[in-house]
C-alpha cells in the first residue's frame, strides 16, 4: 500500500494525551420541537479512530453532518485545534466525508471524481495526476480509473468514495455508515481493510454505524449515543468490561441485568447474594453470561454459587447461549463452549467482580 | 399471461388514433405535396416535384423559414434564461414555498393562449399600456413603434408563453440530483459557484435540452403570434402555410412547406433524444 500522508503515518495506536485535533463543545440541535443532540461534548484525537455507534434516531448522522458544515447546531461550538470550525461553510473545513450511498458524481469517471477535490483547489495537473494515481492503487482501483460509477460494483463504488476522500490529506475522515449497503462477507473484509488504511495514512476517522460489532472491530474507542445523549465514551474493551449504563450493558454484546437491593455491602437479588462496595439502595448490575459458569465443583470461597435449570439453547458456532431458569424463577443467559453437553439442573457460579454495576439509562429499559 | 382477447382490446385504441390522427393526414400531407392545382382551381392528381421546386426558387419561402429559425433561437435563448434560474432557484433555495411558486409558474398556462397574446398587444400598442407610461414620465415624446407589429414582438410573447416550457423539465432534471451530490462537491472543497458548474448544471442538461427542443419546436410551428403581433417584418413560416390553405388556395405548395417543417422537426427531435441520452445516467 501506498502511503498518502507519510508525516503522520504510524502503526502504533493514536496518544489520546496531546491537544485533541478536533474537540465537540455543548453542542445541541433540535428539528423544530425534536431534540436530536443534547449537550454533545467529544474530542478526537490526531490518527484515532472514533466510532459514533447508536441506534437509527440517535443522532448520530445530524452530528456527522454538523462537523462536516451540512448542517448547524443550535448552540456550542466544534474546534479543530486553534480553528473554530462551525464558523465555516462545508468547502473550507479540512474534513472530508465518505457519504452513506458514496455519492459519487455519475457524469465522471473514476480518476475524475477522484481528482475533484484538487481539481477545485486548483492543484498544478502533475501533482493531482500522481496524487490521483497514488490514491487509485490504495484502494487498488487503478484499473477502473476510466470507468463511470454505474459501471462498477458497491464495493469498488465504496473504494472510489474513500480514495475521493482520503486524496484531498484531509485532518479527518468522516464516514457515515459506509459500509452499510455491502453485504456481509464484504462488509467484514472491508473492516479490515478500512482499519488498516487508517493505520496507514495516519488520519483520524470518525466512523459512524449502528452495528456494534463493526465497531468493536474497527475503533480505538467508541463513542456510544442513546437518543441525542453520549451514554459511554471508552475503548471497546473498556466498554464491554466495564459499562456505564445499562443500556451500553445491553447494546454492546449481551447480558443480564440484575437489579439488587444493596445493605450492608451485600447485594441480594432474589436468591442470588453477592458482596459489594456500594451503599445501600436499590443498584443495577450486569453480568455478562460467560461470566456465569458450570461450578468446577471445588468450592472456591470467592465464587457465588446457585442452581438452575437449562430451559432453552441456541447454538451460536464456538458457543452455546443458554437460558437458564433459577429456583426462584430468576431467568439468566449463560454462554458457554459448544459441545458441553449441558442440560438439565446444574450447579453454576459467578465472580462477584464480574457483576459491574451500571448507572439506570434515563427511560426504562427494554427486557427488564 | 394475458388473453388474446384483452391485448387486443386494449392495443386497438392506441392503434386507431395513431391511424385517424397521424399516420392518415401525414401520408395525405404527403400526396398533396407532390400534386398541383389545375388553373380551374382544382386538384391535379398527378405526382410532379414542382411544389418543391417552387419552394426553392421563390426567396420569400426559404427566407421566411429562416427568419422562422430565428425567431424560435431567440424564444429558446430567453426561455432558457429565464427557465433555468427560475428553475434553480425553486429546486434549490425556495425552502417551503417552493409548491407555491410552482403554482405560479404553472398557472399561466392554464390561461388561453389567445388572451395572453392579446394581453401584449394591449401592452405593446401605440395607445398602450407600455407607451402611455413611457410618454407619462416623459422618457420618450411619441409612442415607440417598434414595439408591437414587429419580430420583437413576437419573440416577446413567443418568450412569454413558452417560458415555462423550458422551466419544466429543467425543475424536474434539477429535482432528480441527489442532494449527496451537492454536500459532496462542498465536502470536496466546491464553492458554490463551482458545485454549479461541475455538478449541477452538467447534471441538469437532459432537461436543458429538453427544454430548449420544447421552446424552439413550439415556437417555430407558432402562427397566432405573429398573425396578432408581427406585423409584415414578423411573418412566420406557419402563417405563409395559412394562407397557402386557405385565401390562396395552393394546398400542394402549402402540404409541400409542411412536410419539409415536419422532416426538420423530426430530425431536431432525434437530435435532441440523442443529447439527453448522452447526458443522462441513470
Amino acid at each position: 500500500m501506498v502511503l498518502i500522508n507519510p508525516e503522520s503515518a504510524s502503526s502504533s495506536p493514536p496518544k489520546l494525551s496531546t491537544q485533541p485535533l478536533l474537540s465537540i463543545r455543548n453542542v445541541a440541535k433540535s428539528f423544530g420541537r425534536n431534540p436530536v443532540l443534547r449537550d454533545i461534548s467529544l474530542q478526537v484525537a490526531e490518527g484515532e479512530f472514533l466510532t459514533v455507534l447508536g441506534e437509527s434516531g440517535s443522532g448520530k448522522t445530524t452530528l456527522l453532518r454538523i462537523i462536516a458544515g451540512f448542517e448547524t447546531a443550535d448552540s456550542g461550538e466544534i474546534w479543530m485545534e486553534a480553528q473554530r470550525l462551525d464558523a465555516l461553510p462545508p468547502y473550507h473545513r479540512r474534513v472530508n466525508t465518505v457519504f452513506q450511498h458514496y455519492a459519487l458524481f455519475p457524469h465522471l469517471t473514476v480518476e475524475e471524481n477522484v481528482g475533484y477535490g484538487l481539481k477545485v483547489a486548483k492543484l498544478p495537473k502533475e501533482q493531482s495526476v500522481s496524487r490521483v494515481e497514488q490514491a487509485l492503487a490504495m484502494v487498488k482501483m487503478t484499473a477502473y480509473a476510466e470507468f463511470k460509477p454505474g459501471k462498477i460494483s458497491g464495493g469498488q463504488q465504496q473504494r472510489v468514495a474513500l480514495a475521493r476522500a482520503l486524496v484531498n490529506r484531509p485532518r479527518l475522515l468522516l464516514l457515515d455508515e459506509p459500509l452499510s449497503a455491502l453485504d456481509a462477507n464484504l462488509r467484514r473484509q472491508m473492516q479490515v481493510e478500512l482499519k488498516s488504511l487508517q493505520r496507514e495514512v495516519g488520519i483520524a476517522f470518525v466512523f459512524v454505524t449502528h452495528d456494534q460489532e463493526e465497531a468493536m472491530v474497527m475503533s480505538d474507542r467508541i463513542a456510544l449515543l442513546r437518543r441525542g445523549e453520549l451514554e459511554q465514551v471508552a475503548s471497546p474493551r473498556e466498554i464491554y468490561s466495564h459499562p456505564a449504563t445499562a443500556y451500553a450493558a445491553q447494546f454492546i454484546g449481551h447480558t443480564n441485568l440484575l437489579t439488587a437491593e444493596v445493605s450492608r455491602g451485600i447485594a441480594r437479588c432474589k436468591s442470588l447474594s453477592w458482596p459489594v462496595k456500594l451503599p445501600d439502595g436499590v443498584a443495577l448490575f450486569s453480568l455478562r453470561p460467560e461470566n456465569i459458569r458450570v461450578a468446577a465443583g471445588n468450592t472456591d470461597s470467592d465464587r457465588i454459587g446457585f442452581r438452575g435449570k437449562v430451559i432453552w439453547q441456541a447454538f451460536h458456532g464456538a458457543t452455546e447461549l443458554l437460558q437458564i431458569e433459577c429456583i426462584d424463577g430468576l431467568l439468566l443467559s449463560m454462554r458457554t463452549a459448544s459441545g458441553q453437553n449441558s442440560r438439565g439442573n446444574l450447579l453454576l457460579e459467578f465472580s462477584p467482580e464480574d457483576a459491574i454495576p451500571v448507572r439506570k439509562s434515563q427511560e426504562a429499559e427494554k427486557g427488564l | 399471461m394475458f388473453s388474446r382477447a384483452y391485448r387486443t382490446a386494449i392495443t386497438l385504441p392506441p392503434l386507431v388514433w395513431v391511424l385517424v390522427f397521424l399516420l392518415i393526414p401525414y401520408a395525405l400531407l404527403f400526396c398533396f405535396s407532390f400534386w398541383s392545382v389545375s388553373p380551374a382551381q382544382s386538384i391535379v392528381h398527378s405526382w410532379t416535384f414542382d411544389n418543391y421546386r417552387e419552394l426553392l426558387r421563390v426567396n420569400v419561402y426559404l427566407q421566411t423559414l429562416f427568419r422562422s429559425m430565428w425567431i424560435a433561437a431567440r424564444v429558446m435563448l430567453f426561455s432558457l434564461l429565464l427557465g433555468y434560474p427560475l428553475a434553480y432557484y425553486l429546486s434549490f433555495h425556495a425552502g417551503r414555498r417552493k409548491d407555491l411558486f410552482y403554482q405560479l409558474v404553472i398557472i399561466p398556462l392554464w390561461v388561453s393562449y389567445l388572451v395572453r397574446a392579446y394581453a401584449w398587444k394591449t401592452i405593446l400598442g401605440s395607445d398602450g399600456v407600455l407607451n402611455t407610461l413611457l410618454q407619462y414620465v416623459h422618457l420618450t415624446q411619441h409612442p415607440l413603434d417598434f414595439l408591437l407589429y414587429s419580430p420583437f414582438a413576437v419573440v416577446l410573447t413567443l418568450t412569454h408563453i413558452y417560458t415555462p416550457f423550458a422551466f419544466l423539465p429543467i425543475y424536474a432534471s434539477l429535482e432528480h440530483i441527489p442532494p449527496q451530490l451537492v454536500e459532496a462537491s462542498q465536502d470536496l472543497g466546491a464553492s458554490p459557484f463551482q458545485t454549479f458548474w461541475r455538478v449541477i448544471l452538467p447534471l441538469s442538461i437532459p432537461g436543458v435540452v429538453a427544454g430548449a427542443t420544447f421552446s424552439f419546436v413550439l415556437s417555430l410551428g407558432d402562427f397566432l403570434a405573429p398573425l396578432l403581433l408581427g406585423g409584415p417584418s414578423g411573418i412566420m413560416i406557419s402563417n405563409i402555410v395559412v394562407s397557402l390553405f386557405g385565401a390562396a388556395y395552393n394546398w400542394p405548395l402549402g402540404a409541400a412547406i409542411s412536410f419539409c417543417m415536419m422532416v426538420l422537426v423530426v430530425a431536431l427531435l432525434f437530435m435532441s433524444e440523442k443529447l439527453e441520452k448522452k447526458w443522462s445516467f441513470r
